[in-house]
């Protein structure tokens, strides 16, 4: 059984197709990129992962089964925007997480939290935007989760930040776990994925083996990328 | 062992290409047991996955071996070795030859400006 699949899924806001017609699998132990412009899907397909959001129609599983209470048991999503109340410190968040997930490493997160020099007892407040990106980052780490889904996990950080949480991402997640990290920021992160999933305009253009694809097309995955979204 | 990849290959072939060289410079020593496949994924920062195709690519060419229970290990022929570096070495000297000839050089040039360069 597939760890995730997703069956002709479709999902429509105000009769307008977000997403027609995805189908993929994602099987245990790949780094899987999902790799498309700003609003083209990928956020709503993360959400219908992660059952925030129902499908207009088809079906997501999750060792078989549809998102819901178990799903949640074993997925470590990181979402683009932060749920974390600022004004806790970050050891009060540690302690949430700690309550919250039973997957959750709180040696392990305190472990990797000493190892970027962040403060445990610093308010989420009175950090930089990369800082808090790093903590979030961490804490999801930290769970011994069966999938990881990142969303936009480089977003608002610079290129050295960008290579510790490329590195934290690499050296934390369990093994046999799957990780699906979703970006435009192709680049910076191609040399870690197994494969990639191109989505254009709420549908699927292109997947496959990123080594290849290099091999196939003899250039980089974003340069392809670029050539197949020219605007 | 420092790693360096571009983009523009798949990441595999260079990793098997950077650790043959590590095998004929002796990074990795002969008969050397090899660091586990994630330990070297995060040395050169790279998917396990990927790591694991570049070794089994190596293992191929009989660079290097499993030994069932105790991890892989750096061949103990050095014949192997040794051809290996042969014919990286002649790659290298017929790509050194044509960069020269593209400068108006040709072979008895070359060897002669190399002759007078190394004294």
């Amino acid at each position: 059984m597939e760890l995730l699949e997703c069956i002709h899924l479709s999902k429509e806001f105000d009769n307008k197709k977000i997403l027609n017609d995805i189908n993929f699998k994602i099987p245990r132990g790949k780094i899987v990129g999902l790799l498309g412009k700003n609003g083209t899907g990928k956020s709503t397909l993360i959400k219908l992962i992660n059952d925030l959001l129902t499908p207009t129609s088809g079906d997501v599983l999750i060792n078989g089964k549809n998102p819901g209470v178990e799903s949640k048991r074993i997925i470590s999503y990181l979402p683009e925007r932060t749920y974390l109340d600022k004004g806790m410190r970050v050891a009060d968040v540690v302690k949430f997480f700690e309550e919250f997930y039973e997957d959750f490493d709180s040696d392990k997160a305190y472990e990797l939290l000493a190892k970027l020099e962040l403060d445990k007892d610093m308010k989420l407040t009175k950090m930089s935007k990369g800082m808090q990106e790093k903590v979030q980052l961490i804490l999801v780490m930290s769970r011994k989760a069966d999938l990881y889904i990142l969303d936009e996990p480089l977003g608002g950080v610079d290129p050295a930040t960008r290579d510790y949480i490329l590195d934290t991402i690499l050296s934390n997640f369990n093994e046999g776990a799957s990780v699906i990290i979703s970006t435009h920021l192709i680049a910076d992160i191609e040399r870690i994925l197994d494969e990639v999933i191109f989505i254009d305009k709420g549908k699927i253009v292109l997947t496959g083996s990123a080594d290849e694809i290099r091999k196939k097309e003899k250039t980089s995955i974003d340069e392809v990328f670029r050539r197949m979204f020219k605007c | 062992m420092k790693f360096n990849f571009d983009n523009e290959r798949p990441i595999y072939i260079q990793l098997v290409e950077q650790l043959r060289i590590g095998i004929l410079t002796s990074e990795f020593g002969i008969g050397e047991k090899i660091p586990s496949v994630r330990d070297l994924a995060m040395l050169a920062k790279v998917n396990p996955n990927t790591m694991q195709k570049a070794l089994a690519e190596l293992e191929e060419e009989k660079l290097i071996y499993t030994e069932r229970t105790n991890g892989k290990f750096v061949t103990k022929d050095v014949k192997l070795i040794n051809n290996i570096r042969d014919n990286l070495a002649k790659e290298k000297a017929y790509e050194f030859f044509s960069n020269m000839k593209k400068i108006g050089m040709d072979e008895n040039k070359t060897i002669d400006y190399l002759r007078e360069l190394i004294k």
